[in-house]
């Protein structure tokens, strides 16, 4: 059976775009016979992705296949194409397609009765298949082709409520926000080809961790790391993110927490290689990362909006992925991006069926007591939340400590006392939100809200199962076995400590702890501590106003080009057209009294005409003569 | 013995009478005179040139007797545009025609 998987693992991609194809050309009239499309083809892919994920995992250190042909070919550069399946790659598959399996059942019941359901659809399913072909990439240039379809098809499901102002600028907002990173991410690769003439992740995996000109490697490796910039959100390119909650529910679940956001964390997880040979990118990356998890945890603590709570938590945990890749521990990362899929997506999709459930109220604030009326959807919500808190045994916890432990035994320690802190802030806002919205004395929400049918509520479920149990494949109970499969001998592998899981669990049930007391208890009054600090709160609650300054930044660079370019205008190209027309019309002026109507001073003119040509006759024939 | 450079000497010398004539001489019959002086300023060179340079053909000649026939119809026009302006304006000053002008 490999025989055949193996070399037509391409298909796993393919199959989505298959449908994508077939429901944008023929049955987007029929939204039934499209979603049934879109769903078979990503659980076909799903299914596929297992024997896969089993041939490559069933060598001990994980089996490398690679596929490749020429796609092009000229003098001096070779253009693959192909297929790269490790187990960084496998894991990649298997998240991808099982979250975008139950996404899209999910999406069944909340997208009912939208006008685009089918094209809802296309999109998935063309979002899906990018996807996928970005995990299965073996070259920079391959990959960055898919990188790109997963932006568009991000920029078309955020704006999918395109009658919505909101919607429509949150879609061209991502989308300029990610051209800023891929711009640099493509001069890194661009300067690959040139210095390496390659583009294959394995081929440069061999050349580059004994290249000996480093000082070359820091710009490129800074330039790539625009791209997961971007993609994932990092400041100074997050502000999209939390815009991009203007998409349908489902969607800021799959691909704004899942998968595309975590394109960025796979992508230098990919490429780890490149940044571990270059100590100061990897001091960009730990740092970027790290400030984005603090910046993004501080605000999350004062949204209003549950889906943007929980797009900041997204940026946070992303940088907190970001991180751990800066500080070495490449597999930590990656095992949060995964653990993180699975909760997040679970409480992007809990999330949604509140709203759908309270008719589009998003503000926690309206909400209340929501866990009488929608029992599985509180449940798997708590469930998702402990997980991101880190609270053992669930997913976010295994994965959560090893980051802080690596960053603990690499001598990292301002790293980890930031990432103790951003544990602490994420459990005190998860927990803040749910004694908001599902405990609380608020009853607003009561009379309204009720619980989601069965196509709803499944997905919910099967997750809340994936975020408790995913964190156990590298936990010292199953022998770290993730960490076997998926890792880089660049990077840190230390060794489990029972201090750092006690403190990490203490701090999070710590948090958990405050928001109880605060939101539930009103031991402290948390209306008295917005007035008490009313000039942070404001701050944070306007997300620092980095929007502005962009904004403002952005009217500066606008309109002060927008004057420069007025004045090259104005002075110089006018300047230009109306300078030839004055000397035109000057010297029109003053040569008209030539023309006297003297018919004797036309002679001389001519006369002296004619004696210039002589004069100028006779010394061209003397110097041909010579 | 008076060769080719004399008879072109005294071309050039008529010819420059007559440029001097056609650009500062008032009346119109006396500029369309000085302009009979150069077509026979040029005439002379036909016939010198016909006779010292190639004497055994008759171009020469033949083109001189050439220009005094265009030179005889030139006159008779100019002589009636004379006429007819003197009828015109009273007065044949080339300065008083500066109609034609900026």
């Amino acid at each position: 059976m490999y025989e055949f998987i193996l070399p037509n693992a391409w298909l796993i991609a393919f199959l989505p775009f298959l449908a994508a194809a077939l429901i944008f050309l023929f049955v987007h009239r029929w939204p039934g016979i499209s979603a049934g499309l879109s769903i078979l083809s990503i659980a076909a892919a799903c299914i596929f992705s297992i024997p896969l994920a089993s041939a490559v995992f069933a060598e001990p250190g994980g089996a490398v296949f690679e596929y490749s042909m020429r796609w092009l070919q000229m003098p001096g550069l070779q253009v693959d194409m192909g297929l790269l399946l490790d187990p960084l790659t496998a894991v990649m598959l298997l998240v991808v397609t099982s979250i975008a399996t139950l996404v899209q059942i999910y999406s069944l019941g909340y997208m009912e009765g939208d006008p685009g359901f089918a094209s809802y659809y296309g999109y998935q399913s063309l979002f899906a298949a990018s996807m996928l072909g970005l995990v299965m990439a073996n070259n920079f240039g391959q990959m960055f082709v898919f990188w790109e379809l997963v932006g568009i098809c991000s920029y078309f499901l955020i704006g999918f409520w395109f009658g919505l102002d909101s919607a429509k600028n949150a879609a061209i907002k991502a989308f300029i926000t990610n051209r800023v990173g891929d711009f640099g991410f493509l001069l890194g690769i661009l300067f690959l080809q040139i210095i390496f003439g390659t583009l294959s992740f394995t081929a440069l995996a061999h050349v580059i961790p004994g290249y000996q000109n480093v000082a070359v490697l820091i710009p490129v490796a800074i330039l790539l790391f625009f791209g997961p910039m971007g993609k994932s959100a990092q400041f100074p390119l997050h502000g999209w993110l939390p815009d991009a909650m203007e998409g349908p529910t489902p969607v800021s679940a799959l691909i704004h927490a899942a998968t595309m956001v975590a394109a960025g964390v796979y992508l230098v997880a990919r490429a780890f290689f490149i940044f571990a040979s270059v100590p100061q990118a990897m001091t960009v990356i730990a740092v970027v990362g790290g400030f984005t998890a603090l910046f993004a945890a501080t605000i999350a603590i004062t949204q209003n909006d549950i889906k943007r709570i929980l797009a900041y938590s997204t940026l946070s945990q992303l940088g907190y992925m970001m991180m751990a890749m800066g500080i070495g521990a490449m597999t930590a990362g990656m095992f949060h991006l995964m653990t993180h899929a699975f909760f997040k997506s679970l409480l992007f999709l809990g999330a949604g069926s509140v709203i759908h459930a309270m008719h589009e109220e998003q503000n926690i604030w309206k909400m209340g007591n929501l866990s009488r009326k929608m029992p599985i959807t509180t449940w798997t919500f708590i469930i998702g939340a402990l997980a991101l808190s880190g609270i053992p045994p669930l997913s976010g916890f295994w994965s959560k400590d090893e980051i802080l432990l690596a960053a603990y035994s690499s001598g990292h320690i301002g790293l980890y006392v930031l990432g103790v802190v951003v544990a602490f802030m994420t459990a005190f806002y998860m927990f803040r939100l749910i004694f908001t919205a599902f405990y609380g004395s608020n009853t607003y929400g009561q009379e309204k809200a009720h619980e989601n049918r069965g196509v709803i509520t499944v997905p919910l479920v099967i997750l809340a199962v994936a975020a408790v149990l995913v964190g156990f494949v590298n936990s010292p109970l199953m022998h770290h076995v993730f960490g076997e499969y998926v890792n880089s001998p660049l990077g840190i592998h230390p060794h489990p400590s029972i201090g750092i899981m006690v403190s990490s669990s203490l701090i999070a049930g710590a948090g958990i702890l405050l928001a109880w007391l605060i939101y539930q208890k009103n031991v402290i009054s948390h209306e008295a501590l917005r007035q008490k600090f009313s000039g942070l709160y404001t701050l944070v609650q306007n997300k620092y106003y980095i929007d502005e300054i962009y904004t403002r930044l952005g009217e500066i660079l606008v309109y002060g080009g927008a004057r420069v370019m007025f004045w090259i205008d104005i002075h110089i190209v006018n300047g230009f057209v109306n300078g030839i027309a004055y000397l035109t019309g000057k010297s029109g002026d003053s040569l008209k009294y030539t023309e006297d109507g003297q018919v004797q001073s036309y002679a001389m003119y001519m006369m002296a005409g004619v004696l210039i040509l002589v004069v100028l006759g006779a010394i061209a024939v003397e110097s041909a003569v010579l | 013995m008076i060769g080719l450079p004399h008879y072109l000497l005294l071309g050039t010398i008529i010819f420059c009478i007559g440029i001097f004539g056609v650009l500062t001489r008032r009346n119109a019959v006396a500029v369309l005179m000085s302009v009979e002086l150069m077509l026979n300023a040029v005439n002379i060179n036909f016939v010198a040139a016909n006779k010292y340079i190639a004497p055994d053909s008759a171009v020469g000649q033949l083109f001189s007797v050439f220009v005094i026939v265009v030179a005889a119809a030139e006159i008779a026009v100019g002589l009636a545009l004379v006429i007819s302006i003197y009828r015109q304006r009273g007065s044949v000053d080339l300065h008083d025609f500066n109609l034609l002008k900026w």
